[in-house]
């Protein structure tokens, strides 16, 4: 049904991610994943620890190549990463220590995309505006708190105006309270910049208020069980907020001979 | 003003634990100061009390009296640059070779192999051993020397480099393929910067051991005559038993030593102890 390319950003085609364990065994992460992902959605992917979440988000950047199944963003195949699908990792290390936050932003389009040092400079302005950080552009990052290297990362991110930004559980090393405050701004930059976001979380909460998809992965080997769709749920506070955490709570404890079962208690599958 | 009392309360909160600074009374450089004084003066009372032959022990007083004089006439001066300039050379040199390798053991399977191989058999070699077959090979001169300091410096700072690249956080090796960056640029621009206090350890190191090879060698030079380094200055005053001068060359090179510890820390705080990438000393 939705097979134009204008109509998807990052289409996965029966994808199979195999792993060789520490004896050369073959172990299978992920198999027969298929979905696409909308201009502008909010994608979020969540499922069991170890599930292999990460695993997925690296083969859609182009660190992991996929042993079957494709992977297609912006209309080009992926085989290696690249700054059109920027990632911000969940680790406060991903920034260069040795640059001050600005000169990471200017780094990253300088290196990434050849633009030149003064208009890089004002992007990099710009967006460390736009997440709340620009009085700190001249700090070295080790003088930054976790919050504010999130803030840092997903600037330098939106930066580089990727065709998807891929989100690696940012905010799953913060605290509560910092972690909430980021969610809420997530969406406030995502309703200022437009763009396309893929979340890995395992915060079903987190999933519910930042997504408007919600693919839910079983344990490993992981299959996609279901897309749910959450586009409705933002007020936490709503009845349909309650009731989708509450099925996807269902969907990730319940053992998956309940899977047919489960389906279609009011809730959108692709 | 305001932003330079949070940047150095930022730079001192991580370490509480550092040793308790001048319990009480004078700060540490006055302390060690009045202590090298007692030592001084203890050297110069023995002397005079015991009436031991200059030719053995010549007093502080006529060191220092030797060392004004040879810096004066420029004997100083002139071997401390030749000393210095293959040094500096010997160590650009091996410093380069070092990144090479280590860039090309990061880079390409094969390379790791040539390094570990290259520096399993070369590094144990102490440097001093290759200087005959320097001689051999350049003849009695400077190139021999640089040579021999390339060797003496080259393995320590290629296995720290190397160790450097090896350790560095996966998460900012990803963010680097991120923005596309691979080959020289990955290396240049990230591995170096991120391998950056492995590479500082390598070099003290590695200069450690260059400047133990250079006097060694400009030693054995003492034969060679014209234009000799430090250790050819110690060697000719002993030859013709200015024992004062001996010490005075000695003194050179220990304040020399000092200086360029200096410099490392300098460096240091400059850069890794500035970014959080290793704290203050």
């Amino acid at each position: 049904m939705e097979r134009q390319p204008t109509d998807a950003v990052v289409t996965v085609e029966g994808v199979r991610i195999v792993y060789r364990d520490p004896n050369g065994r073959p172990f299978v992460a992920i198999d027969e994943a298929s979905f696409t992902v909308r201009p502008g959605e909010k994608f979020v992917i969540i499922g069991p620890s170890g599930c292999g979440k990460t695993t997925l988000l690296k083969a859609i950047a182009g660190f992991l190549a996929p042993a079957a199944g494709r992977i297609v963003v912006a209309g080009r195949e992926v085989h290696e990463p690249g700054p059109d699908r920027a990632v911000v990792f969940q680790d406060f290390d991903q920034l260069f220590p040795w640059r001050t936050v600005l000169g990471n932003l200017v780094y990253a389009l300088r290196a990434a995309k050849g633009v030149p040092r003064a208009t890089a400079e004002q992007r990099a302005h710009h967006f460390l505006k736009l997440v709340g950080i620009d009085a700190a552009a001249h700090k070295y990052p080790h003088m930054l708190s976790g919050g504010m290297k999130q803030r840092a990362a997903i600037a330098r991110a939106l930066a580089l105006e990727p065709a998807i930004l891929l989100l690696d559980e940012p905010f799953g090393a913060l605290d509560a309270i910092t972690r909430s405050q980021l969610q809420r701004e997530l969406n406030e930059i995502w309703r200022r910049t437009q763009v396309t976001i893929i979340l890995v979380t395992h915060s079903i909460q987190e999933a519910v208020y930042l997504g408007h998809r919600v693919l839910v992965l079983t344990p490993a080997p992981a299959v996609i069980r279901e897309i749910v769709d959450t586009a409705a749920a933002e007020d936490v506070e709503s009845s349909a907020f309650v009731a989708l955490s509450h099925h996807l709570r269902e969907l990730l404890v319940t053992p998956g001979q309940a899977e047919r079962a489960a389906v279609g208690a009011g809730h959108a599958t692709e | 003003m305001a932003t330079e009392t949070t940047r150095e309360i930022a730079l001192a909160t991580p370490t509480p634990v550092a040793a308790p600074r001048a319990r009480r009374g004078l700060p540490t450089t006055a302390r060690r100061a009045l202590i090298l004084l007692a030592i001084l003066l203890l050297w110069q009372g023995y002397v005079v009390v015991s009436n031991v032959p200059p030719l053995l022990i010549p007093s502080p007083l006529a060191v220092a009296q030797a060392l004004l004089q040879d810096i004066a006439s420029g004997r100083i001066p002139a071997a401390t640059y030749t000393t210095l300039y293959s040094l500096v050379v010997g160590t650009l040199l091996g410093t380069l070779a070092g990144f090479a390798l280590a860039s090309l053991a990061v880079l390409f399977r094969p390379g790791q192999d040539l390094l570990a191989l290259l520096s399993a058999i070369l590094n144990p070699l102490p440097s001093i051993a290759v200087l005959p077959l320097a001689m051999i090979w350049f003849g009695l001169n400077e190139t021999a020397i640089i040579f021999v300091i390339v060797q003496a410096t080259l393995w320590p700072i290629a296995i720290a480099t190397d160790m450097g690249f090896r350790t560095i956080s996966p998460t900012l090796h990803m963010v680097a393929r991120n923005l596309g960056l691979r080959g020289l640029r990955l290396v240049v621009d990230v591995l170096l910067p991120a391998a950056l206090p492995h590479i500082l350890s390598g070099l003290k190191a590695g200069w450690a051991f260059g400047w133990r090879t250079v006097v060694a060698a400009e030693l054995v030079f003492g034969v060679a005559g014209a234009a000799g380094g430090l250790g050819w200055y110690i060697n000719d005053s002993r030859y013709f038993l200015n024992t004062a001068n001996v010490f005075a060359g000695l003194v050179v090179i220990s304040l020399l030593g000092i200086l360029v510890d200096l410099l490392f820390t300098l460096i240091e705080q400059q850069t890794v102890v500035k970014w959080g990438m290793k704290h203050g000393v």
